[in-house]
């Protein structure tokens, strides 16, 4: 088995060939940190999907969990996998930067829920990802240290704000990876990727020590090559934790046991809707296709699909682009200079308010200073009522579109996104433009039910990864992977494209 | 438009403890006058609708109160930009004229 063989295997393969001991941990993680060396860097032209790469302590990992496989006890069913953690995750033996100069080289003193469970379960931490600074962002070009670069397309976003889990996944540098959807920031990147994104219902899985973005948004799930990996995934990190309020005590959906049943490619039964807001004026024509063929295949499964308007999803995008800045100039108020982080002009004369502000202006980017400003408009006086106010009302009428649609529907599907991976640098100077790749995504934040994104074939246009996306209500995250199981089996008889991206001129050119 | 001034703009940077650059204040004014222009949108929502402010159906999470670990000193101070003497070091918190 080579190192080029080990990196274009699933999870759940690779789990199943280390668990019977055909391959070791310890080869499985050195084989991919071989990819990420010949891949990612230079950080000018190569994937950049990696902040910081731990090879000594991804090994340590690999052998103890080979160790604990030869003693008959592995951890989990995913023990030994290495896996790609979002850089706003903390981490006690990896720095946190959320792509930040104001946590430029920060030791957080103690792990997220989500980290702490994967070292339970014995997968194998290889390294922090890229991400927008603070996960405000679309792209990635909004980290503080250079844009990660799509595997399929170096010249174009691998999206954001997750771009580095999603391109880390999709070039083989890792066969799993965390991430933190706020807006979309798990399935755009995984739809501009040809991966698997999954953003489980708000509340089933711990937001400790996840560096907060947007508290009543933000929400951590599994990016993977495949549905059932990730499902496996969910079920490590999901549940119940003190440490989070928001946390709720239901039992996590049987996530693993729906994408198994999804994959035998049955959805007789299975009303399906299409949401009929997310198509038209701005979507990228081969997306539309590849949607439509999606709708043809899912018929084909036995499903019976039909249309839904949700008409007040046309609140969505402004909704969030006011709510989401107003939690974040409230969660960003923390970075003041004072217990961990940059401070700058302390020179013994100034007082701690304008270190701070001098703190704050050389450590935010320009989309991180436009979102508190913005959030601190709508929060003011003046402003409150006819805002952030506004936007709590159209919250509801979005939830009653998601409860009314979902009445006669199983699932509701779209586009993830309305385009395919745009060129780096095209939209850095339009805002607005940028804002428009979450189109589909905002929704499901702000009604927080569960939503994935699956690889929906090719762009017939520019050939680049296309995602359907996939929402299902609260709790019942099963039926979204469900779904996703089974198109994806139905796509793969059809699809020709490479599982992972030769990335050649790369490889030789180092 | 939204009529977000440039001055509009140099207080809010104030408020949120940003001090941005003559540069950033150009930059600034225009782009956030056009996105609170877009988001303005919801405007059109009619008042009588109720506000969602959290989509979990909980209230009142508690847990018993017990003593669990803390970090320790060092560790806590370990990131602090300035630290003496066990604590925090910080710039004064009054300005001079007090």
């Amino acid at each position: 088995m080579t190192g080029s063989e080990l990196i274009s295997l699933d999870a759940a393969e690779l789990a199943r060939r280390i668990h019977a001991r055909e391959v070791s941990s310890v080869e499985v993680t050195r084989a991919h940190l071989e990819r990420i060396e010949a891949v990612d860097g230079p950080a000018e032209s190569g994937v950049h999907a990696f902040l910081h790469i731990d090879a000594d302590g991804a090994l340590a990992a690999a052998e103890a969990a080979d160790r604990a496989i030869a003693e008959g006890t592995p951890a989990s069913p995913l023990a030994g996998v290495p896996i790609a953690l979002k850089d706003n995750l903390t981490t006690t033996d990896m720095p946190t930067t959320c792509a930040s100069r104001i946590l430029e080289g920060w030791r957080p003193p103690y792990d997220a829920t989500v980290v702490a469970r994967l070292r339970a379960a014995g997968l194998v931490p290889l390294g922090k990802t890229n991400l927008d600074e603070f996960a405000m962002g679309s792209s990635t070009e909004n980290s503080a240290f250079g844009p990660s670069r799509n595997p399929w397309d170096l010249t174009r976003i691998p999206g954001g704000s997750g771009g580095g889990s999603s391109s880390a996944v999709a070039a083989g540098e890792a066969p799993l990876a965390l991430g933190s959807d706020t807006g979309g920031s798990i399935r755009q990147p995984g739809a501009v990727t040809g991966t698997v994104g999954v953003k489980p219902t708000y509340g089933t899985v711990s937001r400790y020590g996840l560096v907060a973005f947007s508290s009543s948004l933000d929400q951590i799930g599994p990016c993977a090559r495949s549905v059932l990996d990730a499902a496996l995934l969910h079920e490590v990190i999901g549940g119940q934790d003190k440490n989070d309020q928001t946390s709720v005590g239901a039992p996590l959906p049987p996530v693993v046991e729906a994408a198994e049943a999804g994959a035998r490619g049955d959805l007789a039964g299975v009303r399906i809707g299409v949401v009929t807001q997310f198509s038209g004026e701005g979507y990228q024509p081969g997306v539309l296709a590849a949607f439509t063929d999606a709708v043809r295949l899912l018929g084909e499964l036995g499903a019976e699909v039909v249309e839904v308007s949700c008409p007040s999803f046309a609140y969505a995008l402004p909704a969030y682009y006011l709510i989401a800045p107003s939690e974040a100039s409230s969660n960003l108020a923390r970075f003041d200079a004072m217990r961990y982080g940059l401070r700058v002009g302390d020179d013994g004369e100034r007082a701690s308010d304008e270190v701070m502000s001098l703190t704050r202006e050389a450590g935010f980017g320009a989309e991180v200073k436009r979102r508190i400003m913005i959030g601190t408009h709508a929060l003011s006086a003046g402003s409150y009522d006819a805002l952030y106010g506004k936007a709590q009302k159209a919250r509801t009428l979005i939830v009653r579109d998601f409860t009314a649609a979902f009445e006669t529907c199983d699932v509701l599907i779209s586009p993830t996104t309305p385009t395919t991976a745009f060129a780096i640098g095209e939209r850095v100077d339009d805002p607005l433009a940028m804002y428009l790749a979450d189109l589909c995504t905002i929704p499901s934040n702000l009604a927080g039910n569960a939503a994935l994104s699956v690889p929906c074939g090719r762009s017939a246009d520019d050939g680049l990864p296309v995602g359907l996306q996939v929402m299902a209500p609260a709790l019942a995250d099963d039926r979204a992977y469900r779904v996703a199981a089974a198109y994806e089996v139905a796509r793969a008889s059809v699809d020709t494209a490479p599982r992972i991206p030769e990335l050649r001129a790369l490889e030789t050119s180092r | 438009m939204s009529d977000i001034t440039r001055d509009d703009v140099a207080h809010l940077a104030r408020l949120a403890r940003l001090a941005v650059s003559d540069a950033e204040l150009d930059l600034f004014s225009g782009q956030i006058d056009a996105i609170v222009d877009t988001v303005s949108k919801v405007g059109e929502i009619p008042d009588d609708v109720p506000p969602t402010a959290q989509v979990v159906p909980q209230t009142n999470v508690l847990r018993p109160d017990e003593t669990e670990p803390s970090l320790p000193r060092d560790v806590a101070l370990a990131g602090a930009p300035a630290a003496e003497e066990g604590r925090f070091r910080v710039p004064r918190i009054l300005g001079e004229e007090l």
